[in-house]
C-alpha cells in the first residue's frame, strides 16, 4: 500500500519563539486511521495545521498523496479534509450553503446529491436550511464534519472531533468514522478520550514536548504494554500471604477476599497455571476468577510519566 | 487559477449584501436625499453656481465618490476581517486555493457592491438635480478604478486589523477627513491660496476633481494627473497585496 501522507523532521517555533514541534516523522498508509494522543500543549493542533496549511511549518518535509505541501499545494491541498478543534462557522450562514461554499472553495464542480448524501449521513438533513446560531454544539460539529467531506478528501483530519459531544452522538460519530474508512479515506484523530482511540484506531501515535513519544499498531501496543491482572476470590479472607506465594507479589483486594496478580499479558509464560497449583497446595480455597486488561488510558498516562520523570 | 474557488468566495459574500438588500439599497437613497436637503437646498440657495455648474449637481460627483470610497473599503476590510473573526478563515488557508485568488474573490465582491451603491446615488441624484455627463465611458473608468482600488485598500486593512477598533481606525481618521477636505462639496478654487497649496497634498482631490471633469467638463487638476493619482494608488494597493501574498503577513501564523 501506497502512503497517503508522510512528514520528514517536521518542525514549527511560533513567532513568539516557542517551538511547539521538534522535528516530527510519520506516515499513514491509504485507508488507515491513526489516532493521536498527547496531553494538552503536545502539539497536536499544531501539527494538523501545518499538514493542512493553516501554520507554516519552519521546517521539514510533508507530502500528502505524493504531492509537497508547499510546493504542490494544490494537488495536495485538495486531498485533505480539515475539521478543525475549535467550532469556527460564520454565524447566520445556512447548513446547506456553507457546505456547499466548502466545495467550492475546494475548486470542485456543483454536486447537490453528494452534498445531500452527507448531510443525511450526519443526520443534517433536516436543519439544512437552518442557521449556524440556531444549532447545538454537537449539530455544529457535524456541520464542520460535512464541511470537511463535501470536496471527496482521500484524508482526513478530525482534530477532537467528540470534545463536547455526547455519548449518543459519540457513538454515532465513531460509526460514521468506520464508514469513511470503509470507503477509503484515511483519518487522523485527536482526542483525549482514550477508548475512542482504542475504538476507531488501526495505529496509535501518543506526541508529548512536540515529539512523537511512540507510534505503533493499537494491537501490538496493547498486547507489548498492557498488563494484565488475575484477580482470585476467597472462600475465606486471608490476613497474610502464606509463605509459599510470596514470589508472585500478589495483593490483598477486597479486605483480605481477594488476591490479585499482575503479569505481562504478551509474556510466553504467564506463570498463571503455576501460581494456581501453588494457591491449592496452600490450601486456599478459591470462589471465583477474573483477568482484566489494562486500558491504552493507563499506558497512555504511565508513558507520559515516565517522559517527564526522564526529563527532570 | 481556481476559478471555482473565486466564484465561491463571491458569490458567497455578495450573498450577504443581498439578505441585507433593502437596507444596502435604502440606506444610500436615503443618505443621499438628505445631502440635497442640508447642501443643495440650505446652502446651496446661497451658493448659485460654481464654475458655471448649478450647485446641486456640483456635488453629485463629490457626493458618489464619497460613499463608493468609504463603503469600498468597509465592505472589503468588514469582508476578509469577518471570517479571522469567526475562525472561519482556516478555510481559506486550506483550501487549494492562493492569495491572489482570495483578493479578487472578497475585493471583487466589495467593489461590484461600491459600484451598486454609486450607481444608486446617481440615480437618486437625478431626481433632485438636472444631470448631466458629459464623458460617460471616463466616467465609468473612474468610477470603476475606484471601487475597485478602494476594495483593494480595504482589503489590506481588514488583513492588517487585529481587532474591529483598527478595523474602523483608517477609514474614521484617514480617509473620512481627505475626502470631505478633498473637494467633494466645493471647489479648490473657492479656498484660499494658502489652503489651496495644502490640498493639493490630498491625494483625494485628483480623484474627486477626475470624477467631475467627467461629468461637467470642469476639474481644480488636469484630467491626466487625476487619472495618473487613482493609477498610482491602485499601484500602490496591488503592490500592497502582493508583498503579503509573498510573506503570509497576519495570515498564517
Ligand atoms: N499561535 C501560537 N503562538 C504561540 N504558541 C502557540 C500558538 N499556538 C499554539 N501554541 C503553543 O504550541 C503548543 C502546542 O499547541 P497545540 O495547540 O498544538 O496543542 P494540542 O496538543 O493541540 O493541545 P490540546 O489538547 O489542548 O488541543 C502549546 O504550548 C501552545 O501554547
Ligand atoms: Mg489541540
Amino acid at each position: 500500500m501506497t502512503n497517503i501522507l508522510s512528514l520528514e523532521s517536521v518542525e514549527k517555533t511560533y513567532d513568539s519563539g516557542f517551538t511547539a514541534l521538534h522535528g516530527v516523522d510519520l506516515t499513514l498508509k491509504e485507508g488507515e486511521i491513526l489516532a493521536l494522543l498527547g496531553p494538552n500543549g503536545a502539539g497536536k493542533t499544531t501539527l494538523i495545521s501545518c499538514i493542512c496549511g493553516t501554520v507554516m511549518p519552519t521546517g521539514g518535509k510533508i507530502t500528502v498523496g505524493g504531492y509537497d505541501a508547499l510546493t504542490d499545494f494544490r494537488k495536495a491541498r485538495s486531498l485533505v479534509g480539515l475539521v478543525p478543534q475549535e467550532i469556527h462557522l460564520e454565524p447566520f450562514s445556512r447548513v446547506w450553503d456553507t457546505v456547499r461554499y466548502t466545495r467550492g472553495l475546494f475548486g470542485k464542480k456543483r454536486d447537490n446529491a453528494h452534498i445531500e448524501r452527507i448531510l443525511k449521513e450526519l443526520s443534517l438533513w433536516d436543519k439544512r436550511d437552518s442557521r449556524v446560531v440556531e444549532l447545538s454544539g454537537g449539530m455544529k460539529r457535524r456541520v464542520l464534519i460535512a464541511k470537511a467531506l463535501s470536496h471527496e478528501p482521500r484524508i482526513l483530519f478530525l482534530d477532537e472531533p467528540t470534545a463536547g459531544v455526547d455519548v449518543d452522538l459519540r457513538k454515532e460519530m465513531w460509526e460514521v468514522v468506520a464508514k469513511l474508512k470503509a470507503s477509503g479515506v484515511s483519518i487522523v484523530l485527536t482526542t483525549h478520550y482514550i477508548e475512542e482511540a482504542e475504538a476507531m484506531a488501526d495505529r496509535i501515535g501518543v506526541i508529548n514536548g512536540g515529539r512523537l513519544a511512540l507510534i505503533e499498531e493499537k494491537d501490538a501496543l496493547m498486547s507489548r504494554l498492557g498488563r494484565k491482572s488475575l484477580k482470585i476470590e476467597l472462600e475465606t479472607p486471608v490476613s497474610e500471604i502464606p509463605e509459599a506465594l510470596r514470589s508472585y507479589n500478589l495483593e490483598f483486594a477486597d479486605d483480605g477476599y481477594s488476591l490479585v496478580y499482575e503479569y505481562e499479558a504478551g509474556a510466553s509464560r504467564t506463570g498463571i497455571t503455576r501460581l494456581l497449583s501453588d494457591l491449592r497446595d496452600a490450601g486456599l480455597c478459591m470462589n471465583d476468577l477474573s483477568t482484566r486488561q489494562s486500558s491504552l488510558e493507563e499506558i497512555f498516562v504511565s508513558l507520559v510519566q515516565s517522559q517527564e520523570e526522564a526529563r527532570s | 487559477m481556481n476559478l471555482t474557488a473565486i466564484r465561491a468566495m463571491y458569490v458567497s459574500e455578495m450573498a450577504r449584501f443581498f439578505r441585507t438588500f433593502m437596507q444596502s439599497f435604502l440606506s444610500p437613497v436615503i443618505s443621499t436625499s438628505l445631502y440635497f436637503v442640508v447642501f443643495g437646498a440650505a446652502i446651496g440657495s446661497r451658493i448659485d453656481e460654481v464654475e458655471g455648474v448649478s450647485y446641486g449637481s456640483f456635488i453629485v460627483p463629490g457626493l458618489i465618490m464619497l460613499s463608493v470610497m468609504t463603503q469600498g473599503i468597509s465592505n472589503a476590510s468588514f469582508g476578509i476581517y469577518f471570517p479571522k473573526f469567526t475562525g472561519t478563515i482556516y478555510e481559506l488557508l486550506s483550501a487549494p486555493i492562493n492569495f491572489l485568488e482570495v483578493v479578487i474573490g472578497f475585493a471583487g465582491a466589495a467593489a461590484t457592491k461600491a459600484l451598486f451603491i454609486g450607481t444608486v446615488i446617481l440615480g437618486t441624484s437625478a431626481l433632485f438635480v438636472e444631470m448631466q455627463i458629459q464623458r460617460p465611458l471616463v466616467m465609468v473608468l473612474f468610477l470603476v478604478l475606484t471601487c475597485v482600488s478602494f476594495a483593494l485598500f480595504g482589503f489590506i486593512i481588514g488583513i492588517w486589523a487585529k481587532n474591529f477598533e483598527q478595523l474602523q481606525l483608517i477609514p474614521l481618521l484617514v480617509i473620512t477627513p481627505l475626502v470631505f477636505l478633498g473637494g467633494s462639496f466645493y471647489s479648490i478654487n473657492m479656498l484660499p491660496p494658502i489652503w489651496q497649496t495644502i490640498t493639493m497634498f490630498n491625494p483625494v482631490v485628483y480623484l474627486i476633481s477626475g470624477f467631475r471633469w467627467s461629468f461637467f467638463g470642469v476639474a481644480d487638476v488636469p484630467i491626466l494627473t487625476s487619472l495618473l493619482a487613482i493609477g498610482l494608488f491602485q499601484g500602490l494597493c496591488l503592490l500592497a497585496v502582493w508583498w503579503i501574498f509573498k510573506t503570509g503577513w497576519r495570515i498564517r501564523k
